[in-house]
């Protein structure tokens, strides 16, 4: 009996799919899927050699410095870093010192609320403090990049194709897809979701940034660096984690021949 | 226990007989998981994932504890309060990644744990209950593992709060009153993240519960084995402890392993992009996607996209995405092969592999887009599981001719000794038949 019910139950399901499956497959063929503009002209992010990359992976200060600077004179203009605090610039090899005066000059001040008078004032930055936020009052929408490279697919490799990737409309596009012009006010970038993005592009030229450290400023350098500098600002644990995981794993192998050797040594009498 | 040949616990010293007059918990101990508990002496590989099961669900136990500690659930600080304990709790990036990726090692777990019981006819009599058990703590799972993962707030447990609860509405007339009340708002918010919080950390003491019924109801017919056959004397069995405590501790030592090579070197790997974005109801993420655990689960619910008879599409992938779930309950019955074993029963076997292979066609749907293509090849695997369970099971159970079975566990053994079949070692057995 129980049978006989799931039998017809299981033909019904069969059915609906089957009816479903039928108009699926009539729709592929009266109105086949075509192709967009994002389909086509959409391209994963390039490659990109970073130090924290791989196993062993961990930072590069000195990188970092310079992704911080790229940071501070570009990107900050608009973009929030809300989750890092100044006191975490002491991971780059900032001194204490250094992380106070970087603090108190950073140009956007730290609000205060006064309760006796009820006015909000500003202050300067102190290292416990987040990096302010910044309110943006142009098109578009700045995401915080505190997160950025893990809110996006591959996301160091996808912020420096980004920030490289700029460039006219190719004809092609155009010519396939004349309807897929780039709207006014923004800018075309194929490795951005729908291909045109509000942000104009922050690295026009190479040495818009000068480097403190004499590393030959270019706008691949650059957008190397903040992809850098943003990795550490989304995951600033990376190194503590690497090292734990290597160890980890070094101890587990070594259980595990352990335990296979008394898993061995246990049944050596018992055929099984 | 369950065997005449069991040993008993005799406490030897004072101390051990004291305890033992007052509170005999070591005796329980002992004839649970000591060596008071024979078990049959073939099993394979595959039968170390129950273990595994528990010891990942002590570890979300553990690890989530800890981040309850430190979390807040609240719309407006949620989010934040998640990067505070990856940033600023000490520890806090080991205890969530642990918890994010033990959630996928957990169900990694068990999905091979129930296919285990698939193959081997674990579900067969004597041992339905046990089955029954299970598939409720599969539900309990999901339902956590869902809960768990609206909580850090990001734009897919927003987006995925939605979609779920948005399968009441598919109710005829009540849904929507159904979802408002379930949610406590039109929307997911502060109402929905706070009882999901509750529930979140309810319902794992509760598979726990479960797990302990799951674990009682094993040990009145005690466990099945790769030639599904029943212990006929004492020469089938070994004692629990020592023989499989060693071999769990070998196999809990090589869960451990991939498990820390995943949370320490790519503990991103398993989540999705998006939900590192804080949650906006103003705005909708390209492609809404569950965890991976569920992506079968959500092809079968997007392969119906018409209106049959009046009943429309989305109702009937909701039924139809719940029974896909729910027909195992009654899998014990659909299934009256007297053979447990998939060893030997050489139709069987081909059918269970083409439902293994059809359950992974169906989760790399579920992680696409749903595109005409995708949305294809779902219809006709879904049709397939559906199949599968309610009408091949109950027509080839009866069909088919299996193969000689042996005479007892230890006959078994001493015949894949001979040498006849040097590729039978415990992890290909389930591939070749044990002569």
């Amino acid at each position: 009996m129980v049978r006989a019910i799931a039998i017809l139950i299981g033909a019904g399901f069969v059915a609906v799919l089957s009816w479903a499956l039928f108009w699926s497959i009539q729709g592929v063929i009266t109105d086949p899927p075509a192709p967009t503009a994002v389909d086509e002209f959409h391209l994963h992010p390039k490659e990109v050699e970073l130090a924290s990359n791989g196993f062993f992976g961990t930072y590069d200060q000195r990188q970092l410095q310079r992704g911080l600077q790229v940071y501070k004179e570009v990107c900050a203009n608009c973009h929030s870093l809300k989750h890092v605090a100044f006191r975490d610039l002491t991971q780059l090899g900032y001194t204490p010192a250094q992380v106070k005066k970087f603090a108190a000059d950073w140009s956007v001040k730290a609000k205060q609320f006064d309760p006796k008078s009820g006015d909000t004032t500003e202050r300067p930055n102190t290292p416990s403090d987040y990096f302010p936020t910044v309110y943006y009052p142009g098109t578009g929408n700045p995401p915080d990049l505190s997160l950025i490279t893990k809110a996006r697919h591959e996301g160091p490799a996808y912020v420096y194709s980004l920030l490289t990737g700029y460039t006219d409309q190719p004809a092609a596009l155009l010519k396939k897809f004349p309807d897929a012009k780039v709207p006014d006010g923004l800018y075309y970038n194929p490795y951005f979701a729908n291909l045109n993005i509000a942000m104009p592009p922050p690295l026009s030229q190479d040495g818009q940034v000068t480097y403190l450290d004499g590393t030959k400023s270019t706008v691949q350098q650059n957008a190397k660096d903040v992809a850098a500098f943003l990795t550490w600002a989304a995951e600033p644990n990376l190194p503590t984690r690497h090292a734990y995981g290597l160890a980890v794993l070094g101890f587990l192998l070594f259980f595990c021949i352990l335990a296979y050797g008394a898993y061995q040594n246990i049944w050596r009498d018992i055929k099984h | 226990m369950s065997f005449p040949w069991a040993k008993h616990y005799e406490p030897k010293s004072g101390f051990t007989k004291w305890i033992d007059e007052r509170l005999p918990l070591p005796r329980l101990v002992y004839g649970a998981v000591g060596a008071g508990y024979p078990v049959p002496r073939n099993l394979n590989y595959f039968w170390n994932f129950g273990v595994l099961a528990g010891a990942a669900l002590a570890i979300q136990i553990v690890t989530g504890i800890v981040l309850a500690m430190h979390y807040a659930a609240n719309g407006g600080v949620a989010f934040d309060s998640v990067e505070h304990i990856m940033r600023d709790v000490n520890g806090g990036w080991f205890l969530r990644y642990a918890h994010a990726n033990g959630a996928s090692m957990f169900f990694v777990v068990v999905y091979i744990h129930i296919f285990r019981g698939l193959f081997y006819g674990s579900y067969k009599a004597p041992r339905e209950m046990i089955w029954l058990l299970g598939v409720t703590i599969f539900l309990l799972m999901m339902a956590t593992a869902f809960m768990g993962y609206v909580l850090p707030w990001g734009q897919m447990s927003f987006w995925g709060a939605q979609v779920i609860t948005g399968f009441f509405s598919a109710i005829p007339v009540v849904g929507d009153t159904i979802r408002i009340w379930l949610l406590g708002g039109y929307a997911p918010d502060d109402a929905a993240l706070n009882r999901f919080f509750s529930l979140h950390y309810l319902l794992p003491f509760v598979i726990a519960g479960v797990i302990i019924l799951h674990i009682w109801a094993l040990h009145i017919p005690g466990s099945n084995n790769p030639t599904g056959v029943d212990v006929k004397g004492e020469q089938d069995t070994v004692p629990f402890h020592p023989y499989y405590t060693a071999k769990d501790g070998f196999g809990l030592g090589v869960f451990l392993f991939i498990f820390a090579a995943l949370l320490f070197f790519a503990p991103n790997s398993l989540g999705h992009p998006d939900n590192y974005i804080p949650a906006n109801a103003l705005q909708t993420p390209a492609h809404i996607v569950p965890e991976w655990y569920f992506w079968p689960f959500y092809a079968i619910l997007r392969a119906f996209t018409v209106d049959f008879i009046g009943i429309p599409a989305k109702l009937l992938g909701v039924l139809a995405m719940f029974g896909s779930i729910l027909l195992l309950f009654f899998l014990p019955w659909l299934d009256s092969s007297p053979v447990r074993s998939a060893n030997y029963r050489p139709l069987y076997r081909i059918f269970f592999w083409v439902l293994v292979a059809d359950v992974l066609v169906l989760g790399w749907c579920g992680g696409s887009p749903a595109t005409p293509l995708y949305v294809i090849i779902s219809q006709i695997s879904a049709a397939y599981y559906f199949a599968h369970f309610l009408i091949i099971i109950p027509i080839i159970s009866r069909a088919e001719r299996p193969t000689p079975l042996p005479n007892s566990i230890t006959e078994a053994v001493l015949a894949k000794k001979g040498g006849t079949s040097p590729a039978h070692t415990a992890l290909s057995g389930s591939a070749v038949p044990a002569e």
